[in-house]
């Protein structure tokens, strides 16, 4: 007689997630978040491998669906496995967590393996581990910095300078640093008093971050300025990094630190009815989508769903598209511009929204540069080892950018913009310039 | 308020929908062909998708129809067959013409892709060695054509065991074709790992890039070039996998036939598939040109509206973006696109709610034999003649939604070959309809 099951008993398993979705418990128990439901969802299609930068210049890269859903069962069945050492070659770009038609967690799975990988498998001591301890620590060497901005853009391009951090700290000397604000944007907030319109509906905190500013002020300036002629009170809460540098080198404790102070100011902004909206697309995308997957914090769904990138939430609440179709603009940006969508803007949803709002206004032409990713990713292309790499990935952009029509850039993400400034000298600037010069005058 | 600073005329609004005469969910072929037709008959169009579609995983060629549902074929004129196709069958819904009409938009829009000439199929060799009734195919697999009498040369690279080329040899050997047909494998220059992307070969191919051969940099395509020469005898064509080149395909060609002194064409690929990609762009690409908008990365979940949608939202950690538009376009793929799911008790369409028929048996949803005929591979909404999906009772869910692609149901395009057809077919249609309602 046959041993195979009666078929009036066949019990299929539900094929695929949703929300009340309970996986069998066949693996170990975890101490960390569940990633069973997105390794289970995984049907192989490789369109992340299609969409990985890295994967395109480097065949020795094994690609997100290794290092994802392959890599997380390896990790569940056998008790000795290490991480596989090529997750510090992923740049953390999340585009093959953009594009995964089965919503497949790759953030996550990357992020966790990643600090796993830091955490037990990677030397304290070693000189790497400290340079990117420092890299992803960029706030605190921006404190410092700004505290003496004119000596610090001095001897941070300064050649024997920068020879030396070759040599020791493996920090590529092609790159130039950042230039840092002789005032800040927070000193000039206090000078200027803080909020200068008041509203008991409409507030809004604004992240910040640690870019807008140190190094490029103007770009938060202008956003306090845009909200306030939108009738907004702008809020400005206490904040560290989001903690991005941090995810993409592995240094979860790091990042969690910096979050709970962030989540307990800034939901004690929603409490005061205020959204949160960031100017830099890789903080928005952490403050929402990381935030939540990698700790347990008390209030961190809460900000999560009240989080938003600075223009789609002009776009929401506001009439900047009617207003922009009615403005001109005139003067320094008055230009035509070569838009590069941020990789963590893409992931958001948000990979058109400039071209879109510009498309309209008179005395600029906006043109996307493609879908291309820049390939520096933050601190990936400040690693003397990937720098190379990191340029190779962004030759597509820059050659796309050249060939556009404008000689000068644009994008919302601060290291996108530095890359593309290192790889074509062009002027980079933020949409929300444009947003200011075309309504304020 | 202070007067110390400048603020706008208009007085704001606490939550405004982003707004469009229409809106298309769904950005594989059939939402990408319902916002271009829209588009074209100048209408406001945004098209919203939640992340990549299954466009990337098809294999780049636009069936039509290639078999019957009797499983009759492969047919020569895909166009004589519509009349004798089930009544529920979406080519019978939208019509003949619409199907022609549809169809002509596609190579209007899709200037790389050949075999619009006629109406008959073209027949093209797969990665399986099969034989493929086919509409549309792109320019660099034009070279394949089975019925074309040159003998052909086809080479694999060990690296990449999708495509085995003695194998397809073989394959192609037994099923007659009019041609005389040999399979070599070699190793891609450069020696790249087992599980190197197509997209590294493509961008190897494409720039030239350096790769060591025995101890020397060298260019890639002219390594290859050197590779394919001694192995080719008096054949005038070579198929290669699909991984020539990713943005400028063309160029790649050229180039290896410039250096070999034959054609070359690419064998349409299994997922993941460059030459879907590349249809993916330049569709993206097209919509572009027609001033439509669009956004990819978040899921449609919910809506307001009773008799008509009035706003749908999309979700983005929690937070609901909402979207809102005078006509709506569903185009959110099929099982596995995940336009229509199922649980064990129910087969559903998950935003709308619209009514799929099946059976409350589950095992009443598949045939037994594993190539039988299969009732899921026929789940889907039921649409009026306006492509609008319809309640149990057969009236329009919605007054302005209409459905397009895999989402609609009533015919089985893996066995007929029909998939893309359908798409391109009822993506145009419900984009021209929604337009001119919308307006």
């Amino acid at each position: 007689m046959s041993d195979a099951r009666d078929p009036t008993q066949f019990d299929p398993v539900v094929p695929n997630t949703g929300e009340e979705y309970e996986p069998l418990e066949v693996f170990p128990e975890d101490e960390g978040f569940d990633l069973r439901p997105g390794a289970d969802s995984c049907y192989k299609c490789s369109t992340c491998d299609t969409n990985c930068p890295v994967a395109e210049v480097d065949d020795d890269f094994p690609g997100p669906k290794f290092q994802g859903p392959e890599q997380w069962r390896l990790k569940q069945t056998d008790d000795d496995y290490e991480i596989d050492p090529s997750i510090s070659e992923c740049s953390n770009c999340l585009r093959c967590d953009t594009s995964c038609p089965s919503g497949v967690n790759l953030a996550q799975m990357h992020n966790t393996a990643r600090g796993e990988y830091v955490d037990n498998q990677v030397s304290k001591f070693s000189v790497k581990y400290v340079r990117n301890r420092i890299l992803a620590n960029y706030r605190t060497s921006a404190y410092f910095a700004s505290m003496v901005p004119r000596t610090a853009n001095f001897f941070m391009n300064f050649g024997p300078v920068r020879w030396a951090m070759e040599k020791v700290m493996h920090i590529p000397s092609e790159r130039e640093f950042p230039e840092f604000a002789t005032q800040t944007f927070r000193q000039w907030w206090a000078e200027r008093g803080g909020a200068k319109v008041h509203s008991e509906d409409k507030k809004i905190a604004y992240f910040h971050g640690c870019y807008s500013n140190y190094n490029t002020p103007e770009v938060a300036k202008a956003l306090v300025r845009i909200y306030e002629y939108f009738g907004y009170e702008v809020m400005v809460p206490e904040q560290k990094c989001s903690g991005t540098p941090m995810f993409a080198n592995g240094m979860l404790d790091d990042a969690r630190r910096h979050a709970e102070t962030n989540v307990e100011n800034l939901t004690a902004a929603i409490e005061d009815g205020a959204d949160i909206v960031a100017s830099c697309t890789s903080c928005s995308m952490a403050l929402r989508n990381e935030y939540p997957e990698l700790f347990d914090i008390d209030g961190i769904d809460d900000l999560a769903a009240h989080t938003y990138d600075a223009i789609e939430y002009l776009r929401i609440h506001t009439d900047v598209r009617q207003e922009l179709e009615q403005a001109e603009i005139s003067g320094e940006l008055a230009d035509e511009f070569a838009y590069h969508a941020p990789c963590h803007a893409r992931n958001q949803g948000l990979e058109r929204q400039a071209i879109e709002l510009f498309r309209n206004l008179d005395g600029v032409s906006v043109e996307d540069v493609g879908d291309s990713c820049s390939g520096i990713s933050g601190t990936y292309g400040w690693k003397s080892e990937k720098y190379e790499k990191s340029m190779e990935i962004g030759s597509e952009m820059f050659e796309h950018m050249e060939e556009s029509e404008g000689t000068t850039g644009m994008t919302e993400c601060p290291t996108c913009a530095s890359q593309m400034e290192h790889g074509t000298g062009y002027d980079i600037r933020h949409p929300l310039e444009l947003i200011e010069a075309a309504l304020i005058k | 308020m202070s007067l110390a600073v400048q603020t706008s005329r208009l007085t704001g609004v606490s939550e405004m929908a982003i707004e469009s005469d229409v809106l298309v969910i769904g950005g594989g072929l059939a939402g990408l062909s319902s916002a271009i037709s829209a588009a074209r008959e100048g209408a406001d169009v945004r098209l919203v998708t939640y992340k990549q579609s299954t466009l990337r995983q098809a294999s780049g060629l636009i069936d039509v129809l290639g078999y019957t549902p009797n499983g009759e074929g492969p047919l020569t004129d895909p166009y004589d067959a519509i009349p004798e196709l089930p009544e529920e069958h979406p080519y019978r819904i939208v019509g003949e013409d619409t199907v022609r009409d549809a169809m002509s938009m596609f190579d209007a829009v899709v200037d790389t892709y050949r075999g619009g000439h006629t109406d008959t199929n073209a027949l093209l060799p797969t990665y399986g060695g099969t034989v493929k009734p086919t509409a549309r195919y792109p320019d660099g697999a034009a070279a394949g054509l089975a019925s074309d009498d040159r003998d052909l040369l086809l080479v694999g690279f060990e690296a990449m065991p999708d495509f085995d080329a003695p194998h397809v040899a073989a394959h192609l050997e037994a099923a007659g074709v009019p041609f005389d047909v040999r399979g070599e494998t070699i190793q891609f220059p450069g020696d790249l790992m087992d599980d190197a992307k197509v997209t590294r070969y493509a961008k190897l191919l494409e720039n030239n890039g350096p790769v060591e051969v025995r101890g020397r940099e060298r260019g890639a395509r002219d390594a290859l070039v050197e590779r394919l020469n001694p192995l080719i005898e008096n054949e005038q064509r070579i198929g290669l996998p699909a991984v020539l080149g990713d943005a400028d395909a063309a160029g790649v060609r050229a180039a290896l036939e410039a250096e070999l002194g034959t054609e070359v064409f690419e064998v349409p690929a299994t997922p993941p598939s460059l030459p879907g990609v590349r249809l993916e762009d330049r569709l993206f690409e097209a919509l572009d040109e027609v001033g439509g908008n669009f956004e990819s990365g978040n899921p449609v979940v919910s809506f307001d509206g009773q008799d008509r949608v009035e706003t749908v939202y999309v979700d983005k950690q929690d937070a609901r973006i909402p979207f809102s538009a005078e006509q709506y376009v569903l185009a959110t793929g099929g099982l596995v696109g995940k336009g229509v799911e199922s649980d064990r008790e129910h087969v559903y369409e998950p935003i709308f709610d619209c009514h799929v028929a099946h059976s409350e048996d589950r095992y009443d949803w598949f045939d037994e034999d594993v190539f039988g005929d299969h009732p899921f591979a026929g789940f889907g909404v039921d649409p009026d003649p306006e492509l609008r999906p319809l309640d149990g009772s057969g009236s329009p869910e919605f007054e302005n939604l209409r459905a397009a692609g895999s989402v609609l149901g009533g015919y089985d395009f893996a066995a007929e070959k029909s998939g893309s057809g359908v798409s391109i077919a009822t993506g145009y249609h419900a984009g021209r309809i929604a337009a001119q309602e919308a307006q």
